[in-house]
């Protein structure tokens, strides 16, 4: 633990300290199990699941799911496996996110900081665009993307994932500068710094925790998108979820269960990465961020 | 902001630049949604076919939903003004999408392949809009089939049960000796699949065709519609009890498993037991649903060609030539487990189900009794054969006695038909 | 009047550059959101099928909507599901919160395992949930094989009970989620405020009832809005759990649109449910949002 988060100081006895280890372990087991059906589906063979055993461990322990999911199982016509598919999501993913996170901190900056009439009001409009049901833009979206050009490519899927994004990252941002000083941007300014320079040397070096939490929203999000990113992806163009969606979805067709898991459980190793790694900031940044609504 | 747009019209730049490349090699943009293993290989049949006449295949596949998820993009895409080149489709789709005005003409391909003459009328339907050829279909599978483990009923001494009664006595024997009778799954598709069979069984193709073709409201009420979901709740009588929400293919490893005895499904459901090494007539059988001998339920799934500019003329033809050629017709099908959409193909690489089938196909075009299936949108458009879900699951679940649920039929296909 | 001179045009300047930051978002937010809400209240007043058509029917999409059994099922079914998911997540979100608050030396490693289902996409996942939900193959069938044969658990399989394990499987998607904003929460909390009340004798009860919780105000209204807008939009774990069964009994609103827009191609209804679960949002968070961003000046 380190020493900027601090555990609180109320004590409890050591009775209750079991009790609370018990507790939080069987909180585990119940988050652990769906994970345990899909990995050890993922390596025992066909057969043995279609038998009605989807619980118990496998009696032949195999790791061809995982090397057929990622390199040959059928996604489209060929037989590509997820690979190709990855380098698309990156593609999308890290420029969405990028933008929307540093739009969003701006958008903070200008509401917490540079305060005007009716402020409140637009932030409160952007926070409520976050609830629109996303089916119901697909249409109009489509038609846009059309007249500008860029239906079916990846700068598309970024502007649409920009778009729909900047509410939350504007929340995160704004309620994290709200309780940042304002003095200090007043000093600055006292001084003859600019709004852009304030935002760079002041307020960006302190934004780590809450940039953490923007990108590991967005990064969730729009890795996980399936509807924007079937709709608006052209061929060449389209994203891991699709990919997984054409692995594990088939009509009439039979279904490799263990493929498909193994096949899940790849095409969530990079949030499931950035989670495990960013989790401790992860929750110095919401713990930032939280300070004031 | 600006960056982006500035990167947007880099990005259109290039793109407009890559397209006026791909003008230089012909090509089919495809979208579909045969996206599982043995679908997809029989697909890249279809690739190779063109390729060897130079012509390129972009993929566009969009899996899920009984081809839900690919009608949404399709949606986006045709919004967009970049439909695809062709575009796989079922039943009344096809005819709602041929209304709008976006899907091209095949008339000279159609007419050099002689195709009103080999193509089943009632699947022609389906294929022309207006006079036109604007679909191409690739297969023909049919739903009133039920899928047996002969092991199973041999040991129980149950022979082919020829009329709805024997179907419920043979039921009635299996469930008797411990095991599950119908292996079913519970979703609103595979209920309405099996019910297409079950009202064949009551009013033969008349009753069929007035309720589910003219939507006739007596019809659908009337007292032969409540002997249809009697039947119905019968067979909810030998499910087992972990039925609803469960993937058909289980419900056919339940079968094949011998831990049940019977399935009602489409004719996809006989690859399943062919890739886990199953012999039809050996190791399973295949018949019509009793009662509904002599009639075909289809659906048909087909390649829905759009309005291209002149450029790409000459591959979507091309493409809709290599999509009815025999050669294709019969690679794909044997994959399939389907048939193919024309009746002048031999059957000699077809198994005994596909052979029983392609006769059946034939026979019934020539009698009248070749229907599309209600339950895979091939009697009535989309917003009815919902309606018709819904009130068939709901009384499948119990929801409904089986008057109830003729009224609510009615009332829900008359709602259907009103928006 | 005095002509100004470079200075006050530089500050006038600074004065612009906030707003033409913020310009394009709010630009993007009118035209990507509140245009295409009004585009689609249009729709819902036409007789659009497969594809925008402006063909005017007034309010027939509307009467036809308030008549199918369907969208009162799925209505009443967000009510239960987005009621008892938020409450279920914010007290599993806070209890496991304030027990790993305990300096408790795991919590390096079970902070992630709370926290992994949220990085899972439904698509697969509800395969898993289904299979450990089903009688037949998971939880029930397992405790079967261990002995204990009178253990029953066949929710997902009864129309009454079903949604009930649709909020099961989201509460595991989201509450560790929850879990990481209240501990964020408690961790701002300062020391000295806890020590003073415990210098009062005050029971860790009633310490983290009166005072611990009601500091957590901010964390409460990041989860309700977070939760509300994963509740509204559950789509996925619909569509893979239950696909709305067994027959209708776990439509959500959701699943009602996407269903009639896309698949059943009655566009125009789609719209009006749109606008209806538009409307009901609005009325249960313009209040909510108007309470809490009114006070910080």
């Amino acid at each position: 633990m380190s020493s900027a988060i601090q555990s609180n100081v109320v004590h409890s006895g050591r009775v209750a300290r079991v009790v609370i280890h018990v507790v939080l372990l069987i909180a585990a087991l119940f988050y652990l199990l769906p994970l345990f059906v899909m990995l050890i589906n993922s390596v025992k063979p066909l057969s043995q699941i279609l038998d009605g055993n989807m619980m118990s461990l496998p009696h032949v322990w195999t790791l061809k799911p995982w090397s057929e999911a990622w390199s040959t199982a059928q996604i489209g016509v060929e037989p590509t496996g997820l690979r190709p598919y990855f380098l698309n999501s990156i593609e999308m993913v890290v420029p969405a996110v990028a933008i929307s996170t540093m739009m969003g901190a701006l958008n903070g900056y200008v509401l917490t900081k540079w305060r005007f009439r009716g402020d409140t009001f637009l932030f409160g409009m952007m926070l409520f665009s976050c609830f629109i049901p996303f089916q119901i833009v697909l249409i109009p979206m489509a038609r846009v993307l059309g007249i500008l050009g860029i239906a079916g490519t990846v700068p598309g899927l970024i502007l649409v994932h920009t778009v729909y994004g900047l509410g939350f990252t504007t929340l995160y941002f704004r309620n994290y500068y709200a309780a940042f000083p304002t003095e200090l941007v007043r000093a600055a300014q006292i001084d003859g710094a600019g709004f852009f320079r304030i935002f760079w040397r002041i307020l960006l070096p302190l934004s780590g925790p809450i940039i953490v939490v923007a990108v590991i929203w967005q990064f969730t999000n729009i890795w996980n998108d399936f509807l924007f990113g079937s709709s608006f992806a052209g061929q060449g163009s389209q994203p891991m979820t699709v990919a997984l969606n054409n692995l594990v979805q088939s009509s009439t067709g039979s279904k490799p269960y263990n493929i498909h898991f193994a096949g899940a459980i790849i095409a969530a190793l990079p949030t499931l990465i950035v989670y495990i790694v960013s989790g401790r900031y992860f929750v110095r940044g919401l713990m930032a961020g939280s300070v004031k609504g | 902001m600006r960056g982006l747009i500035g990167r947007s019209l880099t990005a259109a730049a290039a793109l407009a630049m890559s397209t006026a490349f791909a003008h230089a090699a012909p090509n089919v943009e495809v979208l579909h949604w045969w996206t599982s293993g043995s679908e997809a290989a029989a697909l890249n049949v279809l690739k190779q076919d063109l390729q060897k006449e130079g012509i390129g295949w972009k993929d566009m596949p969009i899996a899920g939903g009984g081809g839900g998820n690919a009608m949404t993009v399709l949606r986006a895409r045709v919004t967009s003004g970049n439909p695809p080149t062709a575009a796989q489709m079922l039943g009344y789709d096809i005819l709602d999408w041929a209304k709008l005005g976006v899907l091209g003409n095949l008339n000279n391909v159609a007419e050099a392949g002689n195709w009103d003459k080999v193509v089943p009328k009632a699947i022609q339907k389906f294929s022309k809009y207006d006079g036109h050829w604007i679909a191409v279909p690739v297969d023909v599978h049919s739903t009133n089939w039920v899928w047996g483990n002969k092991h199973l009923l041999d040991s129980l001494g149950i022979a082919q049960p020829k009329t709805w009664d024997e179907f419920i006595a043979a039921m009635a024997k299996v469930k008797a000796s411990g095991k599950i009778a119908l292996a079913m799954g519970g979703q609103p598709w595979q209920e309405a699949t099996a019910f297409d069979g079950v009202v064949l069984s009551v009013g033969g193709p008349d009753f069929y065709k007035k309720a589910f073709y003219d939507l006739d409201q007596a019809t659908l009420s009337g007292p032969q519609m409540v002997e249809a979901f009697k039947r119905l709740e019968q067979l909810r009588g030998f499910v087992d009890p972990n039925f609803s929400g469960r993937d058909w293919n289980l419900a056919t490893a339940m079968v094949i498993n011998g831990k049940a005895a019977f399935q009602m499904m489409g004719d996809w459901a006989k690859g399943e037991f062919l890739h886990a090494d199953k012999k039809p007539m050996v190791d399973f059988e295949c018949f019509r649903t009793p009662g509904s001998q002599g009639v075909v339920t289809f659906n048909s799934d087909q390649f829905v060609m759009f309005k291209v500019g002149k450029d790409k003329q000459a591959s979507q033809d091309a493409m809709a030539k290599a999509v009815m050629s025999k050669s294709f017709q019969v690679a794909f099908n044997t994959v399939k487990g389907s048939v193919p959409a024309r009746t002048d193909v031999a059957d000699t690489q077809f198994d005994a189900c596909g052979k029983m089938a392609m006769a059946q196909l034939k026979s019934a075009d020539e009698h009248g009794t070749l229907l599309g299936s209600m339950a895979q949108g091939h009697a009535a458009p989309a917003a009815v054969k919902n309606a018709e879900y819904d009130v068939v699951s709901a009384a499948f679940n119990g929801q409904y006695t089986p008057e109830q649920a003729a009224k609510e039929l009615a009332k829900a296909i008359k709602l259907a038909q009103q928006s | 009047m005095a002509r100004p001179n470079a200075t006050d045009l530089r500050t006038r300047l600074q004065e612009w550059i906030p707003k033409l930051v913020l310009a394009p978002s709010i630009a993007s937010m009118l035209f990507f959101v509140y245009g295409f809400i009004l585009f689609t209240v249009y729709l819902s007043f036409t007789d659009s099928k497969i594809l925008p058509t402006y063909g005017w029917v007034g309010w027939r999409n509307y009467s036809n909507l308030f008549q199918l059994p369907m969208w009162s099922v799925a209505l009443e079914n967000l009510a239960i599901f987005a009621s008892l998911y938020i409450m279920i997540c914010i007290a599993i979100g806070l209890g496991l919160a304030i027990l790993l608050d305990q300096k408790i030396r795991s919590e390096g490693v079970l902070r992630p395992i709370y926290l992994y289902p949220m990085a899972l996409s439904f698509i697969v996942t509800g395969t898993a949930w289904k299979w450990l939900l089903d009688p037949g193959l998971g939880i029930e069938h397992t405790m079967h094989l261990w002995g204990w044969t009178s253990f029953h658990f066949n929710w997902i399989k009864s129309s009454d009970y079903a949604i009930y394990c649709v909020v099961l499987a989201a509460v595991w998607q989201t509450s560790g989620f929850v879990m990481a904003m209240f501990l964020a929460g408690l961790r701002g909390i300062d020391n000295e405020i806890l020590k003073a009340a415990q210098m009062d004798g005050a029971s860790n009860w009633s310490l983290y009832r009166r005072i611990v919780i009601p500091q957590l105000r901010p964390a409460f209204l990041s989860a309700i809005v977070i939760l509300g807008f994963l509740a509204i939009k559950s789509y996925d774990l619909i569509v893979a759990l239950t696909g709305g069964g067994p027959g209708w009994a776990t439509q959500l609103p959701s699943t009602f649109m996407y269903s009639y827009t896309f698949t059943r191609n009655e566009m125009g209804v789609g719209a009006a449910s749109a606008v209806i679960m538009l409307m009901m949002t609005a009325a249960i968070l313009v209040p909510y949002l108007y309470s809490e961003l009114k006070e910080p000046k």
